[in-house]
């Protein structure tokens, strides 16, 4: 397995005017330190291998490419495959990268992990990698997201992590990723942070790609071995855009693959509430590296909305700002309602209940569809699985008036 | 000459140590900061740090955090923070550090900014959030405004990258003597004598110290070992606590007056 090449690849830690090390002077040691270790184990054969055989043992990879028949024939046109990452240990493509760091944390002598999590699923799978490792770990999250969010934190508990409120600020993901960044600069000598997503100060964005890059590796292989031909299209959600970096890294040297990033319009991109930062923001510098933001004139951080706590941050991978630039991707939107639509569409047809995140790569894929013939080839990231939005899903129901699953 | 050199010269001659003091600008209001900044100016600065209020502020603990939202709360932008620099500049002409998140700076425009403080009154930038790897960005802009690009080191800075980070710096060198955020603190570090010492071996410009100190006593302390100090989060503590924005700046400045008494002894 290699990481597969493109014209973004990094350079210093830049895509193109986007990414860099914008942190204080007192974490730079850290990172230079980290991005050594790194670009070190990352060629080593056997750290390799150990972390490939995690991936099959305890992950469960390879994970399916399912071809979803039911939700072809419903949207008439292309042929739908979902990658089926909601199948991995902890439900969701986030423990690919939690492995990685983790392992990465113990060769370099770390014996404490520390994350951000909006939704949950990051701080799951960083408590799990921290259990198996025997790390202690800290998840710093939102008060906010603490209480939407109330099963997954009881999780983190059990497998032995300290959960720690956020109140400053919003109380959301951006504001842990802070309290973070603030706990981590005071730690940074015995501590490793374990970023969720392909953004942060270089090495992050590079590394959670490659640990990440696993998915599209395999889903290409799986699409030839199974349609014998390349996808039309890969379509993947995007807040921070690991899922979505992770799948096209298989794809990026495929130019006649259309690789498509959806972001969440929340309640609608003109409302102002709204998640999308390629689509509804500028660039700007945050949590260590410059791309796409959401924020005001003066360069205040906006708050965002999404009815999907994991797409949920005013910011996005610079990878991805690149490849929006250059056009090698495309980005896109979708709402809560379309992502609500899709979530039990997919629920009905296929027996499949996905993450409201992934939901969002779904709606995109089922207005696309129609507008493709049978012999074309819809690749959708299925990030995660939906257990974890069940409250969600019924509340944001029970606001808008939608009959949902009291039938 | 910048103010900030003439600032650290006129030390020199005093044969006394610097102080260095933050306010948060704009909290709680930039009225309330015009009135510090003279107080301050009057009570024994030798240089203040301006801070710019940002919404997500990573390097800061919960005294500056509160300060900002406070600052932005009462409307605070960096154009009128340049609108207070003008005020000031009638009155006083002690030194100011424009310290800032980069992406306030980003938006404004690095020329556009470089060019609208120097011409404001301000003498220097530091940018907490802007390590020497990414400084290149504004560097050349503030060199053609006669601005000091002020250099941060952190106790994990390694000996060897010193040189790197001190190279073509000017004003003074800040010393950050916490591994973490700002904040009051009631001791520091034992590595600071080590590492202070580091620092004025590898450059010939001032050396201060900040993040912590919290009082006359440790001020004089961590002194000894630099060319003056810095002091941030007990101001804003002092100013937030009192019952009248009028009664903080007085107390405020009465602190001030006796940091600067404690440096001249």
């Amino acid at each position: 397995m290699t990481v597969n090449e493109s014209a973004s690849t990094s350079s210093c830690g830049h895509f193109g005017p986007y990414g860099g090390q914008y942190v204080a002077e007192t974490l730079m040691p850290a990172l230079i330190e980290l991005e050594r270790a790194f670009g070190h184990y990352w060629q080593d054969a056997s750290f390799r291998a150990e972390f490939e055989q995690y991936l099959c043992d305890y992950v469960g990879r390879p994970s399916p490419l399912y071809c979803a028949r039911r939700l072809s024939r419903h949207c008439a046109g292309a042929r739908i495959y979902l990658k089926r990452e909601d199948l991995n240990h902890t439900g969701a493509h986030k423990v690919n990268n939690t492995l990685g760091q983790a392992l990465l944390a113990r060769e370099m002598g770390k014996q404490r992990l520390i994350a951000e999590t909006g939704a949950g699923m990051h701080g799951v799978a960083t408590a799990t990698a921290a259990a198996l490792f025997g790390m202690t770990c800290d998840v710093f999250m939102g008060d906010e997201d603490i209480r939407r969010q109330a099963p997954n934190v009881a999780r983190m508990k059990t497998l032995g992590a300290r959960v720690v409120p956020v109140h400053s600020g919003t109380a959301t993901l951006k504001d842990a990723m802070n309290e973070a960044l603030r706990n981590w600069v005071a730690t940074v000598r015995d501590t490793f942070y374990v970023i969720g997503t392909v953004a942060g100060p270089h090495p992050y964005p590079t590394m959670v790609k490659a640990f990440q890059s696993v998915i599209g590796t395999e889903a290409r292989r799986q699409v030839l071995e199974q349609a014998g031909r390349l996808p039309t299209e890969v379509i993947a959600c995007i807040g921070g855009g690991s899922n979505a970096m992770g799948i096209f890294a298989g794809f990026l040297g495929d130019e006649t693959v259309r690789l498509t990033g959806v972001e969440a319009a929340g309640l609608g991109l003109d409302t102002g509430k709204h998640a999308a930062s390629i689509c509804g923001g500028e660039v700007g510098v945050l949590h260590g590296n410059k791309t796409y933001l959401l924020q005001d004139r003066e360069g205040q951080i906006q708050t965002t909305h999404s009815i999907s706590a994991g797409l949920d941050y005013p910011g996005v991978g610079p990878e991805h700002a690149w490849l929006h630039d250059t056009g090698r991707a495309e980005y896109c939107t979708v709402t809560d309602r379309e992502a609500v639509d899709a979530f039990f569409l997919l629920c009905r047809l296929e027996g499949i209940i996905p993450a409201l995140e992934s939901a969002h790569a779904l709606a995109e894929a089922i207005k696309r569809a129609p507008r493709y013939g049978p012999d074309d080839l819809l690749v959708v990231n299925l990030s995660g699985r939906g257990d974890k939005d069940m409250a969600s899903v019924e509340e944001w129901c029970a606001e808008n008036g939608v009959e949902s699953v009291s039938e | 000459m910048n103010r900030i050199d003439r600032a650290f010269a006129a030390c020199r001659r005093e044969d006394r140590k610097a102080l260095v003091t933050f306010i948060s600008a704009g909290d709680p209001s930039l009225e309330v900061s015009e009135s510090l900044l003279s107080a301050l100016a009057g009570a024994g600065a030798d240089v203040i740090e301006l801070g710019v209020p940002f919404s997500d502020p990573m390097a800061d603990g919960p005294t500056i955090q509160a300060a900002s939202q406070r600052a932005l709360a009462a409307g605070t932008t960096l154009e009128r923070i340049l609108d207070l620099v003008r005020r000031f500049r009638q009155v006083s002409e002690v030194p100011l550090v424009l310290f800032s998140y980069y992406n306030l700076i980003f938006r404004y425009g690095v020329d556009r900014l470089a060019a609208d403080s120097a011409e404001a009154g301000v003498d220097g930038w530091l940018v907490v959030d802007l390590p020497v790897e990414e400084s290149a960005e504004v560097r050349p802009a503030l060199e053609r405004n006669r601005l000091h690009w002020i250099a941060l080191v952190a106790p994990t800075t390694p000996p060897e990258r010193l040189r790197f980070l001190l190279e073509g710096v000017g004003g003074f060198v800040y010393y950050i003597t916490v591994t973490g955020v700002t904040g009051a603190r009631n001791d520091l570090p034992s590595d600071l004598v080590a590492h202070t010492a580091e620092v004025k071996e590898a450059t010939d410009l001032p050396v201060v110290a900040g993040f912590g100190i919290s009082s006359p006593e440790m001020a004089r302390r961590v002194a000894t070992h630099v060319d003056g100090v810095v002091v941030g989060s007990r101001i804003i503590d002092l100013l937030a606590g009192a019952e009248t924005p009028e009664a903080g700046v007085e107390r405020a400045a009465a602190f001030v007056r006796s940091l600067a008494a404690a440096l001249r002894e």
